[in-house]
């Protein structure tokens, strides 16, 4: 039996299409595309191709309003950093306390060097304050970024309404779409979404390769500055192989989109009442009525999650955690934290990621698997006592704290 | 995932003494449940002979930290409680075929865990006096709390000065930047501004005593006077090393090539590999070219003197050494 994979959020697979595509921008079609010569001028043609692929994905006006980067990462980075330079007055920013690293990490060393950063909070599921959100939203602040979709939970953001809102003061609006994108339907021109990111690795192209959609005309300062490449908004010779995987990967996305929302999530819906229904003391994390269709985050109680991987592992059955001994902190997920899921609990979350590879053989072989596994560990847990958690278990066991 | 050895995998998958032990006298919990870990300890000692009779555990953790507390029952099975307290973390580890650093945190947890045990068992009141701060040094699994009070304590200015003192960023250097975030707090704290221009100063190394002749001479050097100073080099890293239970010495010099061959108590440890980056790098200072450091047991067979073949694994240089606190 081959292993089974149900890690999407983390990294996808290549379409194999997809790599099809890919290889002769490796070995025949090896020019530079700014050539004049026959090397250079069909990859120009192809990242052309490409580029109208991803602006069709998006539902985007223009297809220059498509810039190629090296990741998500980089197109979160230069977002932001572009909206500091056009308005070197502001100097606030709004942003969630649930966002990726690659915002959150950035605005906390924006923090020291003198920004003041909005983090708007969540509730118990995830959700946003839009009231909260409208207080802190003033001409003082340079731009707002907020994500799609949560990695984690697969939780949405109401990502329009929060552009409109930002438009409407005259800021400047940024959404890390690295999760949503090929996942739910995105019509860019009709938002009022200033910029968005996306990230190649997450939709079934290669890693390294992201876009930074730029909505026309609205003020931008280039991260990189060097050749003409994108118009000068990125310099940097075009990675040309992976450009065309990723326009590939977002035909391919348009295509599947309806099955990733019926097929794909019909199978993550079985996945989580099938464990559900099994496993005592777990429950589903985020907001269960509005997050992605791939997406399933589930806390077991009173153990911890990389155990629970490591078992998995053994059994050929590959997802994540948000346990702190799985990211190398002290801390479990800022997300779980931000929910306020509270430790005994936040430590073993287990994310379930489909892709629309998966099949219900491979999902009714995870649900039979997990059950022994949890109790397993509940076995050696000095908060579960016979077959249940011990009585008060908070105060049954209270270590000393080091 | 983590780099774990089989012996982790295996008192993972497997772990022995688990649960609640009938009759235990001595229980200790101890762990933090912010951080993932906790772990409850019990043992029966015999009242007369001292002697750790039986032992148990129950954990909410990690793989490693299930592992730790598996070993640690079967590593104080059978001794006296006297004997049993100088286990320390690092003998878990060890037991366990090394930890990578960022769960040695997971042996301690153990060892704590025993000290609550006994205590408790004598009827005495256990107080934690250790605290731990968020992994800053990878490389030396050296932790904020204690770059901090080696600061304080030493009125330290420098990345440097702390690379002296705690290990910290003697390896990839990647944790340079976190250390200064350290400094600039701390000194904030007494009123100094944190100021990386002049610690870089100050952090300079002594020179080496060939060194200020090598930059004043511009005569290039003969044979000789070059492999003089190439083995001056390695003389003066080599007590940094026998700190860590490791030694290196110079076997051959072929070019720009110099063949080194390096014992110590941990061979095959990954620091083999960073300690030969850092004395490359003070071999490339000193003579102001570029030379290539390689372990002597990787020497192409047709250089290799007879000696050498006899020298068997190489390794010892940085033995990760933990640091007091842990
Ligand atoms: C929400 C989100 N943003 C950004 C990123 C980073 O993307 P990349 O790995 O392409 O830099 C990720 C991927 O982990 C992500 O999930
Ligand atoms: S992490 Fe500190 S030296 Fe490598």
């Amino acid at each position: 039996m081959s292993d089974i994979y149900l890690d999407n959020n983390a990294t996808t697979a290549c379409d194999p299409k997809v790599v099809e595509a890919m290889l002769p921008y490796f070995l025949e079609q090896f020019g530079n595309p700014s050539s004049i010569h026959s090397f250079g001028s069909g990859v120009g043609r192809a990242v052309s191709k490409a580029r109208k692929q991803v602006q069709e994905l998006l539902g985007a006006e223009h297809d220059s309003e498509i810039i190629f980067t090296s990741c998500g990462t980089e197109s979160d980075n230069t977002a932001i950093l572009s909206a500091l330079k056009c308005f070197p007055n502001r100097k606030e920013i709004i942003t969630t306390t649930v966002e990726h690293p690659a915002i959150l990490a950035l605005c906390a060393q924006l923090e020291k060097e003198g920004y003041t950063i909005h983090r708007l909070k969540v509730d118990g599921k995830g959700r946003l304050d839009l009231e909260e959100y409208r207080k802190v939203l003033t001409p003082e602040v340079a731009i707002v970024s907020v994500m799609w979709a949560n990695n984690e939970t697969g939780t949405l953001f109401p990502v329009e309404e929060m552009a409109e809102m930002a438009h409407a003061v005259g800021v400047q609006f940024h959404t890390d779409a690295v999760q949503a994108v090929g996942k739910v339907p995105i019509d860019l021109k009709s938002t009022k979404i200033d910029m968005l990111s996306v990230s190649g690795h997450k939709l079934h192209a290669p890693k390294g390769i992201g876009v930074l959609y730029l909505r026309r005309g609205v003020r931008f300062r280039p991260l990189l500055r060097g050749g003409h490449q994108e118009r000068g908004r990125r310099a940097g010779t075009e990675n040309a192989a992976s450009v065309v995987g990723l326009g590939k990967a977002c035909e391919l996305a348009l295509e599947h989109i309806e099955f990733e929302n019926v097929q794909v999530k019909a199978l993550r819906d079985r996945l989580e009442q099938g464990i559900l229904s099994q496993v005592p003391h777990c429950f589903v994390t985020g907001d269960p009525v509005n997050r992605l269709p791939n997406t399933a985050n589930i806390a077991f109680e009173y153990i911890e999650g990389e155990a629970i991987l490591m078992l998995l592992n053994k059994k050929g059955i590959a997802a994540s955690s948000g346990s702190a001994c799985t990211s190398g902190s002290l801390e479990p997920s800022h997300v779980m934290r931000a929910m306020d899921i509270p430790y005994t609990a936040a430590h073993g979350t287990i994310r379930f990621s489909l892709s629309r590879y998966n099949t219900q053989a491979e999902i009714d072989r995870v649900i039979e698997a997990v059950p022994p596994i949890v109790a397993q560990l509940r076995k050696l847990s000095p908060y579960w006592g016979e077959d249940g958690p011990v009585a008060a278990p908070e105060k049954a066991f209270a270590p000393v704290y080091a | 995932m983590w780099e774990y050895s089989e012996k982790v995998k295996e008192h993972f998958y497997q772990p022995r003494n688990v649960g609640v032990l009938e009759g235990a006298n001595g229980v200790g919990d101890v762990g933090s449940i912010s951080c993932g870990d906790a772990l409850r300890l019990s043992i029966k000692v015999n009242p007369d002979s001292e002697i750790i009779e039986n032992a148990s555990f129950q954990t909410f953790g990690c793989g490693s930290a299930i592992a730790s507390s598996s070993a640690l029952t079967e590593i104080i099975k059978g001794m006296t409680v006297e004997d049993a307290l100088k286990v320390t973390n690092q003998d878990i580890a060890d037991y366990l075929d090394g930890l990578p650093p960022e769960k040695m945190h997971c042996s301690v947890m153990g060892r704590e865990a025993l000290q609550a045990a006994v205590a408790n068992y004598r009827g005495v009141e256990w107080k934690d006096d250790h605290e731990e701060g968020a992994l800053v040094c990878k490389c030396f699994a050296v932790d904020a709390v204690m770059i901090e009070e080696t600061i304080r304590v030493n009125g330290l200015r420098s990345v440097q000065d702390v690379t002296n003192y705690t290990k910290a960023g003697g390896g990839c250097c990647a944790c340079h930047e976190g250390i200064e975030e350290i400094l600039v707090k701390v000194l904030a704290e007494q009123g100094i501004a944190f100021d990386p221009e002049a610690a870089a100063k100050a952090a300079e190394p002594e020179p080496l005593p060939i060194a200020a002749s090598a930059k004043a001479a511009k005569a290039p050097l003969t044979l000789v006077q070059r492999i003089r100073r190439i083995e001056a080099v390695i003389e003066s890293i080599r007590p940094n090393l026998r700190m860590d239970g490791g030694d290196a010495e110079l076997v051959d010099v072929d070019g720009n090539t110099v063949y080194v061959k390096m014992t110590g108590a941990c061979s095959g440890c990954s620091m083999a590999a960073m300690t030969i980056g850092g004395s490359q790098q003070r071999l490339m200072e000193d003579l102001g070219e570029f030379i290539k450091v390689i372990p002597a047991d990787k020497m192409p067979a047709a250089r290799e003197p007879r000696t050498a073949a006899a020298a068997g694994a190489y390794g010892g240089f940085g033995a990760r050494r933990i640091p007091p606190t842990f």
